[in-house]
């Protein structure tokens, strides 16, 4: 199946436009007028993003080359459907979560502000980078971009536990990146003579099994963002940062970046007819596999609240990886469709943590009993989050999961089958204690004498927006569904 | 017309350097627009030259006082020789605009001294890039090299110890470059590079020429410190001062290399370096050696420019290691190395330097605080930082990316894992310092923004370096950025013509 394609400078523009606020952001003498940057910045990236979505549901590619730094390759954007995916959730989410910065950041008066903004938008750049790269080198360059620009926001605070965290995250991701993505990126580049993502890969006819094999692994673990097991700890220890980095970063931009990194190469460098011929794909769901039933189970053991979200998380993100070893289109549309589902459900959850902290100053589990009566909203958000994550209606993320069991059908893997309804269990048993805790305690039980106020405005609307999206996600998946589905035909098609 | 730009390029600094030893007796004030008003000149001749011969894609060859060729003196100018003149000339005028404060505040007294050696020092390397003429070659070694004591030995209360280390040592690799020559002469009875090379191949099997070969690469891997023999280096270069290490560390290893490399392709040829003699592996382990070596080292430093000179150490690993891979990925990175290298290094020398004027210590805690107080240099100090790691899209990054193509074309892994490896000890050690000026001093609450502490807070001050050094040394770290995204373009337009093509 060939593609139409259009040249259009728009997904560069779309990338360039939180950076070229960032001088705006920094001279800002007045607080108001800081943050309307970041919203007018926000929204013009959303508005870009969603000017090229009919084009590319018409079956269209948008291509634009910045700069060609080797004479056949270059920083080059390529705006397709998998990549549109992923760009509409991060763009439209950055606009959400700004809200909510605000709400949180004055609500806390943390220091350096103008700081946490301006890395805000690299990071976001960053992001719609990775999703609209054209070729590996560019995901590369945009991925490391994101890497950096989230350190100082995870060591926000900096104290010396932001310190050790940071050199945490430091050690996990770039270790991982220049460790084991870089020689892979090369090593790739000397077999294959290219690194263009094609439909089905450019391994085929030109790397033997045991190269493939290892290639793939060293891809899988080296975007260590994914946090896939063993390279997951960073991602509980990054929970140091104020709570909307976590929201956004660490359920949406920052691990999705290495979820969509992973399954980009997967599918466009790698190619599923690879995976399949020289059986890499069964090695990939076993791993995680494991990595989803382990994250799972640790995540029970949790009493820190955004711990536990964090763990659940890197479960999560395995059923991604997953659905893409799976090979079947079901499995391949419901790991695509599940980075939109899981951000929407997983950000509700971080923004409800957060407000949380910021109403009581209670982060950990066992010290909110009683608390839905206190902050209904924020618990009822809570609600509708985690049923999502867990994949019950009528949350989003269950069309996500629905596409995922019915691609281990398909494919005949009841293993994999097992593996993920018994991990809905557990994510059920995590998520469900929390809200039974702060709506059906009796009196006596309930740990709140003080009345507490719910979070401040700006907190509570972000989170009962995405709460809305998540529900309405159950009854019109389309847009999403469509560009999963249109995603996995050209993978398969031809 | 005859092309006398070659000429101009190194004979300007040579007078200058005189007129300026001159000016310091007569007014201290003139020293430094006329050695500025020199590298200038120098500047735009070789920039010049590297236009023309890009364009022309032929080599420029001068005869001094006309006397042809193997009897005269020839300066040839070709794509990798135009190449490092542009790199030399420009570190050596940047480094100069942005050591004016520095040099006026720690020689006083010396400072027509102090800009007459710098400039005699860039001239010396100037020459050695452009000579077409083996022993014209070492006679301007020596005048770098000893313009190079001097400046060194002008720095700290124990400079000049670590001085008589480095001229004891230089002096040995200088002495051994020269006794290659005079074997070459006495097997060939000439000097001339170009004769040299015609006259070579038809005594591949001699005895005499082979150890001309081995004495004269043994002699440049002491002055480029290679391992084992680097001890000189990083005494020499962290007891130098700020204007001197600026000028020395980017351009001596770097100039060192690329004689290496012009003998051993255009001298020897790449049939004897690499097919008649079997020494490339080893080569290769020993710069892998030099780069574990190096990047071990460095991280054991707790000063910060000491540990800049043993990441130079690890460096020439990079390129010795990249050019004996033996093929053209490895030996494009080696040389894209060589101007990338330079630039970096500048960059961080540049930093030390403004690190030092503002804490007035080489400590690495002493850099605490400074992303609140200097966020403009910090800023240009975390790009530095980035390249060495090699994090696209700067410089150091593209390198990396030919040297580990090279590697891996040549089946050499284990370099490739070297390199890896010295990556990542670099993210560590910039990190780690970039931690102390990013957390330090602690504070015990951090909400609101009363007193900054230091930590780019509302309350923070902001007191940033002087502009003329700030003002160049942001140049040189935004050229980071503009070298990485031209990195193909100066290997498939320039460095493609340096490399024989019998190399693939």
């Amino acid at each position: 199946m060939t593609m139409e394609t259009v040249l259009s400078v728009k997904p560069f523009l779309a990338v360039l436009v939180s950076l070229v606020v960032i001088p705006f952001i920094v001279v800002s003498r007045n607080q108001n007028l800081r943050e309307s940057w970041t919203f007018i910045a926000g929204t013009i990236k959303f508005l870009l993003v969603l000017s090229m979505l009919p084009l590319v549901l018409k079956g269209k590619v948008i291509e634009y080359t910045v700069v060609q730094i080797f004479p056949d390759l270059g920083i080059a954007f390529r705006v397709d459907a998998f990549g549109m995916l992923f760009a509409l959730v991060a763009s439209s989410l950055w606009i959400v979560t700004s809200i909510y910065s605000l709400g949180y950041m004055r609500s806390l008066d943390e220091h350096s502000q103008t700081r946490y903004y301006s890395f805000f938008a690299v990071a976001l750049s960053a992001t719609i980078g990775v999703a609209f790269s054209a070729n590996l080198l560019t995901l590369y360059l945009f991925y490391e971009m994101l890497s950096l620009a989230t350190y100082p926001l995870v060591t926000h605070h900096q104290d010396r536990s932001a310190r050790t965290s940071g050199r945490k995250y430091l050690f996990y991701i770039l270790g991982g990146s220049i460790g084991l993505a870089l020689p892979a990126m090369l090593i790739t580049y000397h077999f294959t003579g290219t690194l263009d993502f094609a439909a089905h890969g450019v391994m085929a006819g030109h790397i033997n099994s045991g190269l493939a094999l290892v290639l793939s692994l060293m891809f899988l673990f080296g975007f260590a963002k994914v946090g896939i097991m063993p390279m997951h700890s960073w991602l509980p220890a990054a929970m140091v940062a104020p709570t909307p980095v976590s929201a956004l970063l660490h359920a949406v931009a920052v691990v999705k970046v290495g979820a969509f990194s992973v399954v980009r190469v997967f599918t466009g460098i790698v190619g599923v007819d690879t995976l399949a011929t020289f059986h890499i794909n069964g090695i990939i769901c076993a791993i995680a596999s494991i990595t989803v039933v382990v994250a799972s189970l640790i995540a029970l053991s949790q009493d820190e609240l955004k711990r536990r979200l964090a763990f659940s998380t890197i479960g999560q993100l395995s059923y991604i990886v997953l659905g893409i070893g799976l090979l079947s289109a079901s499995g391949m549309t419901g790991g695509m469709l599940h980075i939109a589902m899981h951000a929407f459900g997983k950000i509700t959850l971080f923004f409800c943590a957060g407000a949380i902290f910021c109403a009581t100053g209670i982060k950990n589990i066992s010290q909110m009993k009683g608390i839905g009566r206190q902050m209904p909203i924020t618990m009822t958000a809570f609600l509708i989050g985690s049923l999502s994550v867990v994949g019950l209606p009528p949350g989003g993320g269950f069309i996500s999961k629905w596409y995922l069991v019915m691609g281990t059908i398909e494919s005949g893997q009841m293993l994999l089958l097992l593996v993920l309804l018994g991990s809905s269990f557990l994510n059920a048993a995590y998520f469900f204690p929390v809200f039974y805790n702060a709506f059906f305690l009796s009196d006596p039980e309930m740990t709140f004498e003080n009345r507490v106020e719910e979070a401040p405005i700006w907190c509570v609307v972000p989170l009962t927006i995405t709460a809305g999206i998540s529900m309405v996600l159950f009854f019109y998946p389309q847009p999403f569904l469509n560009l999963a589905k249109l995603a996995v035909q050209s993978i398969n098609g031809g | 017309m005859v092309n006398t730009l070659p000429a101009l390029v190194i004979i300007v600094p040579l007078l200058a350097a005189l007129m300026v030893a001159a000016a310091g007796f007569i007014d201290k004030r003139a020293c430094f627009p006329v050695a500025v008003a020199a590298l200038s000149v120098s500047f735009l001749g070789a920039a010049a030259l590297l236009v023309q011969v890009v364009n022309t894609g032929l080599a420029i060859e001068y005869r001094f006082a006309g006397w042809a060729a193997p009897m005269g003196i020839v300066y040839v100018i070709d794509h990798l020789s135009a190449l490092v003149l542009v790199v030399i000339t420009a570190v050596s005028l940047v480094n100069l605009v942005s050591s004016k404060q520095t040099i006026h505040r720690e020689f006083a007294d010396k400072e027509g001294a102090f800009i007459s050696l710098y400039v005699l020092f860039t001239a010396g390397l100037i020459g050695m890039t452009a000579t077409g003429d083996a022993f014209n070659l070492y006679v301007l070694l020596e005048i770098a090299s000893l313009s190079g004591y001097a400046l060194i030995g002008l720095g700290k209360a124990r400079a000049p110890l670590a001085t008589l280390n480095y001229l004891f040592l230089g002096t040995i690799g200088a002495t051994f470059y020269l006794l290659g020559v005079g074997y070459l002469y006495i097997a060939t009875g000439s000097l001339n590079m170009a004769d040299l090379a015609a006259i070579l191949p038809g005594m591949k099997d001699s005895g005499i020429v082979l150890f001309a070969f081995i004495i004269m690469l043994s002699g440049l891997f002491v002055k480029m410190a290679l391992f084992p023999v680097h001890g000189w280096l990083p005494g020499a270069y962290s007891q130098s001062s700020s204007a001197a290490a600026g000028l020395i560390a980017p351009l001596t290893t770097k100039v060192t290399v690329y004689i290496m490399v012009r003998i051993c392709l255009n001298l020897f040829s790449v049939d004897y370096t690499f097919h008649q003699l079997n020494v490339s592996d080893f080569l290769v382990w020993v710069a892998i050696a030099t780069i574990v070596f190096g990047s071990l080292s460095a991280l054991a430093q707790t000063d910060y420019k000491k540990m800049l000179t043993y990441i130079i150490i690890a460096e020439v690993g990079y390129m010795v290691g990249g050019f004996f891979l033996g093929n053209r990925m490895g030996m494009s990175g080696a040389i894209l190395h060589i101007v990338n290298d330079a630039v970096m290094t500048l960059c961080l020398f540049m930093a030390a330097g403004i690190f030092l004027w503002k804490t007035g210590s080489e400590e690495r805690g002493d850099l605490k605080g400074l992303f609140g107080s200097m966020p403009f240099t910090m800023a240009g100090f975390v790009l530095a930082g980035l390249s060495i790691i090699g994090v696209p899209p700067t410089c150091g990054f593209f390198s990396k990316w030919y040297l580990v193509s090279g590697g891996i074309a040549a089946g050499q892994y284990a370099f490739v894992a070297a390199l890896l490896f010295s990556s990542l000890v670099n993210a560590v050690l910039f990190f780690r310092l970039f931690e102390i000026s990013y957390f330090e001093p602690f504070i015990d609450h951090h909400h609101g923004s009363d007193d900054g502490g230091g930590h780019g807070g509302a309350g923070a001050v902001i007191q940033e370096a002087p502009m003329a050094m700030l003002v160049p040394f942001l140049f040189v770290s935004i050229m980071l950025l503009v070298l990485g995204i031209y990195s193909g373009r100066i290997v498939t337009n320039i460095i493609h013509f340096a490399i024989p093509a019998g190399v693939i």
